[in-house]
């Protein structure tokens, strides 16, 4: 084990970006924190996001970064703090409920519907919208037919984004990796959120993948209007992508603030680029 | 008094259970199996024990000794021939197996000793204790069953615990390959375990027909389910669970056909199964195991 | 990046769902003609009905264990719901509807909502375990069904339904008639089920679970089947749609008992025990989980071969428990799957 890192304070700062410091932030994370099997994986973790902001999510494995976005959709419930998403309190609510609240993930090991149609996929993610009960499904009714039309051409259309709209009839399960990466975040897209959490997107691609995927979060960022969260190891992606930056370490923040803040930042460093360099 | 001639009858029905959850519970902690053919094992444990005492005349002692040897081969033979070759296969597709090895030694059985129920001998007589001016009666055989069950108890505590191939038992149970990587030769853990299951099958056969002396080829079948529950009631995969599962279920039984209604005690059991399970959804004593996102 | 061929689930699926349509019409059709011509042997006459029933058990299992992706071990607690209210109501419309076929269908449909009923109060605990526990479950409420219908006396007089438990205490008035007596069942049963009653049981059976299968609720199961967390994660309500499933197919359980029951002229609990739960569970595991063609042909194959091992007498269900050993080994291990393939000649041409 390496000795652990010492906190050098830092000044850490939640400023939202000028296009987002009128409104409501879409989350806000007050003294959130967990214990598991006796460890706090995560502890004190405030962060507030602005409604249409990128945010990395970084540090070294094992920082507890993807037991946060299990905290946001709750996967765990948090034993300590508040998540308030669009001002409303999510405290009680279920992974199903947060979801409908507004927040949509992605998972580090992909977890698709692999026996399922790549479109079938995105349609499951509309079933809160669609309109018609199973009485109507099982008579094959007029409002089956008119919703399960316009949810089809809804799922072409955000397939579309990724360019995988000729894969549609395609067992989810056989496609190629990074396919399979973005047909999750299409599928959280098809939810509807405020707040998309992205855990390693880019994780297995190679770089022109990456630059695709990099443009394919930006284009989505500019179509939707919501905030994203990205875990990420690949810095240029962060880096290039993000607007603010969240250094997490041994579960508590080392250091918020922009990309360029973040790179400078002494402790951030000593975490986490700093091991980087001397490899 | 007769509230604690129920609870005795109970508590050695339950022992019973016990000694057969057992081998569930092993079977299932390390290959993650329900073995529906294990209460036919029972049955053929009681067969042997059966031949062995009345047409060669053994003593009962060695006439159990030889179920336990015959047992003991047959769940290594079932599990080389029936269970190693699915051991990557969807654990449906095994449990449908597994009942097909039930079908299997039921019929079997049936051809060899036919449908004709047999009278079977208890193994140490039908005398009893008689304690409080012969108001508390505790027959041998309750008090050997629940004799047997803690020795069984015991004994298994220590190996699984201290010996090293309990050592063994408990790395497979918590991960295969990481046992392999460890020099482990799983396969031969995984058949250990059904020859213990089986042995013990064996003994729970001898003793549930002493109690209940009636042979037939279906005999291990409603045993074999309870103990099953019992198994799950405690916690499956644990092996105190199975133990504390089993002697509660027996109580359950004895309770429910003495004070609710003989035709109604399985459905309190079953009952009383789901109850529990609503409050503790993985058994007594079982662990709750929460999947990595 | 290499260009796969991906296959189109949607044109496969399609023709999947047309061809076990076709199969079963025309399975149908061809039963029918060789029943009217006599080349059936009374035997297997008799045996349409209860082929039916079990095919339509095989589809509604299917739905839970295929498509939902739940082991249930006491499917035949629901057939024993739907035969006992479904033959109970038909005794009790006898003389109000003369007709047959519509008493049957009546029935039918009670008996559903009984085993639905049923189904819906296993559904509470069901809703809170998962594998093995859900299982064992469904086990012992398979079995607290058939000890209380064991158990379950009722009797109709001029006073309307009387019931009890335990014992006969309806006391019914003079004219009064049991219905159910207990462990002794219904016996002196009209044999109303019919074979084109079955068949269309089947269809109806096929079109609900197709079509379910295809919309936004088959969507949901089979999300819940393959990654729970990731179906909660896009707001599914895991709860509401393992429930729906569930209903749905203890109701047609329920329809496929009265079916059943109404083929026999006594009926017992001990009839839908375990060992019935299990047969239906084999029809679905050989047939193919979620394949709905695969378990009708898994129901009718494994209903007829014990009638025919007949002539092997004694030895006729140590074959089907081989059977059944084989088939499992020779369709999930992969070293004997490799050696059957290497034999067929078809499969070998087109990997040319």
């Amino acid at each position: 084990m390496k000795e652990k890192t010492k906190y050098v304070p830092v000044p850490s700062r939640s400023i939202l970006p000028e296009r987002d410091a009128e409104r409501a932030p879409v989350l806000e994370c007050v003294k959130l924190g967990i214990t598991l099997g006796g460890i706090k994986a995560v502890e004190d973790f405030n962060l507030t996001i602005g409604r249409t902001e990128i945010v990395g999510l970084i540090g070294p494995n094992g920082a507890g970064k993807t037991t946060v976005f299990n905290l946001l959709t709750k996967v765990y419930q948090p034993t300590t703090g508040t998540i308030l998403l669009n001002g409303q309190d999510t405290h009680g609510m279920s992974t199903m409920q947060v979801n409908k609240a507004g927040i949509a993930r992605t998972f580090q090991n992909i977890r698709l519907f692999r026996n399922m149609s790549v479109i079938d996929n995105v349609k499951t993610a509309m079933n809160n919208e669609m309109r018609y009960n199973m009485v109507s499904s099982i008579l094959r009714l007029p409002n089956y037919r008119r919703e399960e039309v316009a949810a089809h051409r809804r799922a072409l259309k955000l397939l579309s984004i990724f360019d995988m709209q000729h894969m549609a009839d395609a067992p989810a399960g056989s496609l190629p990796y990074g396919a399979q990466r973005r047909l999750e975040i299409v599928r959280a897209l098809a939810t509807n959120p405020s707040l998309l959490l992205l855990d390693e997107p880019a994780a297995g691609m190679n770089p022109s993948e990456t630059a695709d995927l990099m443009d394919n979060i930006r284009k989505v960022h500019e179509m939707f209007q919501i905030a994203i969260v990205l875990i990420e190891h690949d810095m240029s992606l962060v880096m290039n992508i993000c607007e603010g930056i969240c250094v997490l370490n041994f579960g508590h923040v080392i250091a918020k603030g922009t990309p360029d803040e973040i790179q400078s930042n002494p402790a951030v460093i000593e975490a986490y680029l700093g091991r980087k360099k001397e490899a | 008094m007769t509230f604690l001639n129920f609870f005795i009858s109970g508590i050695s029905l339950g022992s019973i259970y016990a000694i057969i959850a057992l081998g569930y519970t092993m079977v299932y902690g390390i290959a993650k199996m329900l073995n529906f053919a294990h209460g036919d094992v029972i049955m053929v444990g009681a067969y042997v024990c059966f031949y062995a005492t009345s047409r060669y005349e053994l003593h009962p002692f060695l006439g159990v000794l030889i179920a336990m040897i015959v047992c003991t081969l047959l769940g290594i033979i079932v599990e080389r021939l029936a269970y190693k070759p699915l051991r990557q296969a969807p654990s449906l597709a095994v449990l449908i197996t597994a009942i097909g090895m039930s079908y299997f030694l039921q019929n079997t059985a049936l051809l060899l000793w036919s449908s004709n129920p047999k009278v079977f001998p208890s193994i140490i007589g039908r005398g009893a204790f008689r304690l409080f001016d012969g108001e508390l009666s505790i027959s041998h055989i309750t008090a050997l069953t629940i004799g047997a069950c803690l020795v069984i108890m015991a004994v298994l505590t220590l190996f699984i615990s201290k010996t090293k191939m309990g050592k063994a038992m408990r790395a497979c149970s918590e991960d295969k390959g990481a046992a392999q990587l460890m020099g482990i030769n799983v396969n031969a853990t995984i058949s250990m375990t059904f020859a213990i299951g089986s042995g013990l099958a064996a003994v729970a056969g001898a003793l549930l027909c002493s109690a209940y002396p009636t042979l037939m080829p279906t005999t291990g079948a409603l045993p074999g389910i309870k103990a099953f529950t019992a198994a799950v009631f405690g916690g499956i995969g644990s092996i105190p669970g199975a133990f504390l599962g089993g002697l509660m279920l027996g109580v359950i039984e004895i309770f429910a056909k003495a004070y609710i209604s003989s035709q109604l005690s399985d459905a309190v059991v079953f009952g009383v199964l789901i109850v529990v399970l609503l409050v503790k959804p993985a058994g007594l004593l079982g662990k709750m195991t929460q999947e990595k996102v | 990046m290499t260009m796969r061929r991906l296959i189109n689930l949607k044109r496969v699926e399609a023709r999947r769902i047309y061809l076990t349509y076709a199969i079963v019409i025309a399975a149908y059709i061809i039963c029918q003609v060789m029943s009217s011509t006599k080349i059936l042997s009374s035997s297997m006459r008799g045996m349409l009905v209860p082929i039916c029933a079990y095919m339509v058990m095989a589809v509604s299992l299917n739905l839970v264990v295929g498509i939902l992706g739940e082991l249930s071990l006491g499917h035949a607690g629901f057939m024993s719901v739907g035969a006992f209210s479904g033959v109970a109501a038909a005794v009790l419309m006898q003389n109000v509807i003369p007709f047959a076929p519509v008493r049957l269908a009546i029935a039918m449909i009670i008996a559903a909502v009984f085993a639905a009923a049923a189904g819906f109060i296993i559904g509470i605990p069901v809703l809170r375990l998962k594998g093995d526990y859900l299982a064992i479950v469904t086990l012992a409420f398979g079995e607290i069904i058939k000890s209380i219908l064991n158990n379950f006396y009722l009797g109709v007089d001029s006073q309307g339904l009387q019931f009890s438990m335990l014992s006969d205490t309806t006391r019914l008035l003079p004219g009064g008639k049991l219905i159910i007596r207990g462990p002794m069942g219904i016996s002196g049963i009209q044999k109303i089920a019919t074979f084109p009653a079955g068949f269309i049981l089947l269809m109806i059976a096929l079109i609900i679970v197709f079509n379910l299968v295809n919309s936004r609720s088959g969507r949901a199961f089979m999300a819940i089947r393959d990654d729970r967390i990731a179906a909660e994660s896009i707001g599914l309500d895991i709860t509401k749609y393992k429930m729906m499933a569930f209903v749905m197919s203890a109701a047609l359980a329920g329809a496929a008992g009265a079916l059943f029951a109404m083929n026999y002229s006594t009926i017992v609990a001990n009839k839908f025990d375990f060992n019935t739960s299990i047969l239906i569970l084999v029809f679905v595991v050989l047939g193919g989980q979620g394949n709905m063609l695969g378990g009708i042909i898994a129901a009718a194959v494994l209903t007829i071969l014990p009638e025919k091992l007949r002539s092997f007498s004694e030895y006729r269900m140590l074959l089907y428990a081989v059977v059944l050993i084989v088939m499992m080994l020779a369709t999930n291990n992969a070293e004997i799957k490799e050696f059957l393939s290497r034999l067929n000649p078809f499969k070998h041409k087109e990997a040319d």
